[in-house]
């Protein structure tokens, strides 16, 4: 890759910023200069590990040595004894890094048990904004191979229908079959759009993709738009992240500097560009055709279906939306062809998937395994367990429009199947785990409260459903519900998921099914509670 | 018509405004870009500046007024120097962050949406920054704030107040 004998990999997220990370830099770049290393070690900003909440982290390869909790005070330490004399310092925190083939169980930190990195393989490895090392570690294999082997688009389909990818955007729609249907739809000009706008709660794996690895989108982008006929794409990216926003565009100014994005791709006739933009923060925005609304200007106010984007979507052209992990799948696919992809996760769900292990337990943090992989394995190996030794209650899979599983549900598999059979979905990959103090009650009050405020006030059931749903909720909370409450709520949201006009308001009967199925105990004891009150 | 009604001042920011949204008048569907602008120079999107968007892209003022008050990233009323936001996102909320919000509401004697006397904090929610790692979480301004409980968020912020007093 270059002539340094050693890379130095300092990972940027929000975690080892606040932890001072751009300080240990200066001072370790510092370091370096000052002993004369310039020239053998190279300092590297990359996207997050996924390691959350142990400090500053810097990972020094080919040594496959990490430390962290760096602070600027222990890097003369580091520069004297590693880079020098090739010895770890004892004295500062260390550990051997492997995460994508390794097997050791590594450190205290769950989050370096093997994973299987695909998506985020180089979110971290490689620096994003420098295209010559993009480059070097495989970036835009995907789009060479269908230079070199001359693929027409519809092999290009083909192969990704072959691989079985589906859609990891929530609804797990079959990726390939979404290209073809826009291929097919008649249209002057169509559209690619990545769906960037990963609003739900307690989900943040996107993000880390764009920062950690953007030019994996730019690239799937343009073999989409190839693929599908279209020569324009567009990334919608959630206004708060402003660090996904700037490595993106980075990353399409410098595809266009190297001829991979503009009228000609890589010299094979082929047209296609790319355009950020900005959402204004409206979690409906994420649903692919209020987003439509929201790219034209206008009020994300949800379309009614049919007809479908594929056919009728941005301006009434042809359009798919994609997410961005499941895009993120695509260069890997294109390059190492659907057998490649087929050896990974279950038969009828290929791949991997990305989950966020979050709340209480003991290493919140991402991780990228196979799908299918045991929610059991989630929370207790790679998660380290509920924290505090404490027990574990619920874990809420897929963010606000998600279902609470109970304790005797944890070895359910984590892929599409097996989740729907439990009448649980995979969503956004958010896997949040509550411990035995935590109130499901209250949490439900919660996310009623989110779909009140989110509602787009469009469709009477969903508009004034959520709102009733919050009303009852809030009065089990206080106290003061009634029996009969419970199967108010769930007849309200039973109603709203066959009447609601879009999948928001449709969506609601996750929650709070699963909360009053599994949980109805804690709900009924807020009935008790008033009518003992009552009686008083 | 009505537009003509509210008088435009004729000053740099409106200015420069102008001087986007003709640059970017050919792109198709370019209200929001241009109301995310619009907020960047002058804060937030008094009736005025909305009338002047109106205006200037040749759309109806209800359409402008539609888009505002759709996104929650658009403020239709001045802030604070600085915003100060609470994520009552699911994975914050499990944590603890409705107590650093009420704990937050009492020190600073502002609710939600309120700005304090001297305008240096806005008090506002969201709903997840996507740091769920670090919950409970706020942001003041575009600097995230992790692990919290509520003495912690109420000493940064002063702390925060004190390093600007200094200043
Ligand atoms: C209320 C709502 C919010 C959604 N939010 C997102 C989101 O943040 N990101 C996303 O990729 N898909 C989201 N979706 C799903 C999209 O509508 C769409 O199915 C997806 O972007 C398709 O991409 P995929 O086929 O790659 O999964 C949301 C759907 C609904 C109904
Ligand atoms: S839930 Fe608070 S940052 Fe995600």
């Amino acid at each position: 890759m270059s002539i340094y004998r050693t890379h130095i990999l300092v990972p940027i997220d929000e975690g080892t910023v606040q932890a001072g990370v751009f300080e240990v830099k200066r001072t370790l770049e510092r370091e370096i200069r000052e002993r004369g290393l310039e020239g053998e070690v190279r300092v590297l900003e990359t996207g997050t590990v996924g390691i959350v909440g142990k400090g500053v982290l810097l990972a020094v390869y080919p040594d496959r040595i990490y430390y962290s909790g760096m602070r600027p005070s222990d890097v003369a330490l580091l520069v004297e004894e590693h880079l020098l004399k090739g010895r770890v310092p004892s004295s500062l925190k260390h550990a051997p890094l492997d995460l994508q083939d390794g097997a050791k169980v590594l450190h205290r930190t769950g989050l370096t048990l093997p994973q299987k990195r695909v998506v985020l393989d180089k979110a971290w490895k490689v620096a994003p904004d420098d295209m010559r090392e993009v480059l070097a570690s495989g970036g835009y294999a995907g789009l060479e191979r269908i230079v070199a082997d001359r693929m027409t688009p519809e092999a290009v389909i083909d192969e990704v229908k072959k691989s079985g990818l589906r859609g990891r955007g929530g609804a797990g729609f079959p990726t390939g079959l979404k290209w073809e249907l826009t291929r097919n739809s008649p249209g002057g000009r169509k559209y690619i759009i990545c769906n960037a706008d990963e609003g739900e709660p307690g989900t943040f794996k996107d993000r880390l993709i764009l920062e950690g690895d953007p030019h994996r989108i730019v690239e799937a982008m343009t073999i989409a738009g190839y693929a599908m006929g279209a020569t324009k794409g567009y990334v919608y990216i959630r206004g708060e992240y402003a660090l996904s926003i700037e490595r993106m565009q980075k990353a399409i100014d410098q595809a266009r500097e190297y001829g991979l994005l503009g009228p000609d791709v890589l010299e094979h006739g082929f047209a296609f560009d790319l355009e950020i933009k900005k959402g204004a923060g409206a979690y409906i925005c994420g649903d692919e055709t209020a987003l439509l609304e929201s790219l034209e200007g206008k009020r994300g106010n949800p379309r009614i279906k049919p007809p479908y984007p594929v056919a009728h979507g941005l301006w009434q052209e042809p359009t798919s939306v994609n997410n961005v992990e499941t895009l993120a799948n695509v260069p890997g696919i294109i390059a190492r062809g659907a057998g490649w992809f087929r050896t990974m996760g279950t038969e009828k769900s290929s791949g991997t998937k990305v989950f966020t292990i979050l709340g209480h337990v003991e290493h919140p943090g991402l991780v990228e395994v196979e799908m299918g992989t045991p929610l059991r394995e989630l929370v207790f190996s790679y998660g380290g367990g509920v924290s505090g030794g404490r027990k574990f209650k619920a874990a809420l899979l897929g963010g606000a429009s998600g279902v609470f599983l109970p304790e005797g549900l944890l070895d359910v598999r984590m892929d599409f199947e097996s989740l729907k059979e439990n009448k649980a979905v995979l969503g956004s990959g958010a896997v949040l785990v509550m411990d035995e103090d935590a109130s499901i009650v209250d949490m439900l009050f919660s996310i009623l409260k989110f779909f009140a405020h989110e509602s787009c006030g469009r469709c009477a059931p969903c508009r004034i459903g959520t709102r009733q749903l919050l009303n009852l909720a809030w009065k089990l909370r206080r106290g003061k519900g009634r029996e009969t409450d419970l199967d108010t709520m769930l007849r309200l949201a039973e109603l709203m998921c066959g009447t609601a006009l879009c999948p928001l308001g449709q969506s609601v009967i996750m929650p709070v099914r699963s909360a009053i199925e599994y949980f109805r105990g804690e709900f009924e004891a807020c009935v008790k509670k008033t009518t003992e009150e009552a009686r008083v | 018509m009505e537009s003509k009604q509210i008088h435009i001042p004729d000053n740099a920011e409106y200015r420069e405004l102008k001087l986007f949204i003709e640059a970017n008048s050919s792109t198709p569907g370019p209200l929001i870009q241009v109301l995310h602008r619009a907020q960047k120079i002058f804060g937030y999107l008094p009736m005025e500046v909305q009338h002047f968007v109106a205006r200037e892209l040749g759309v109806p003022h209800s359409q402008v007024y539609g888009v505002v008050t759709f996104y929650n990233f658009f403020r239709t009323e001045p802030i604070g120097d600085h915003i100060v936001n609470i994520c009552l996102g699911t994975a914050c909320h499990v944590k603890g962050a409705s107590e650093i919000l009420k704990a937050l509401e009492k020190e600073l004697g502002i609710r939600v949406g309120g700005t304090t006397k001297d305008r240096f904090y806005t008090l506002s929610t969201a709903r997840c920054f996507g740091a769920c790692g670090l919950a409970p979480v706020m942001m003041v301004d575009d600097e995230v704030y992790g692990r919290l409980n509520p003495q912690k968020t109420i000493q940064i912020l002063k702390d925060l107040r004190t390093a600007q007093t200094v200043k």
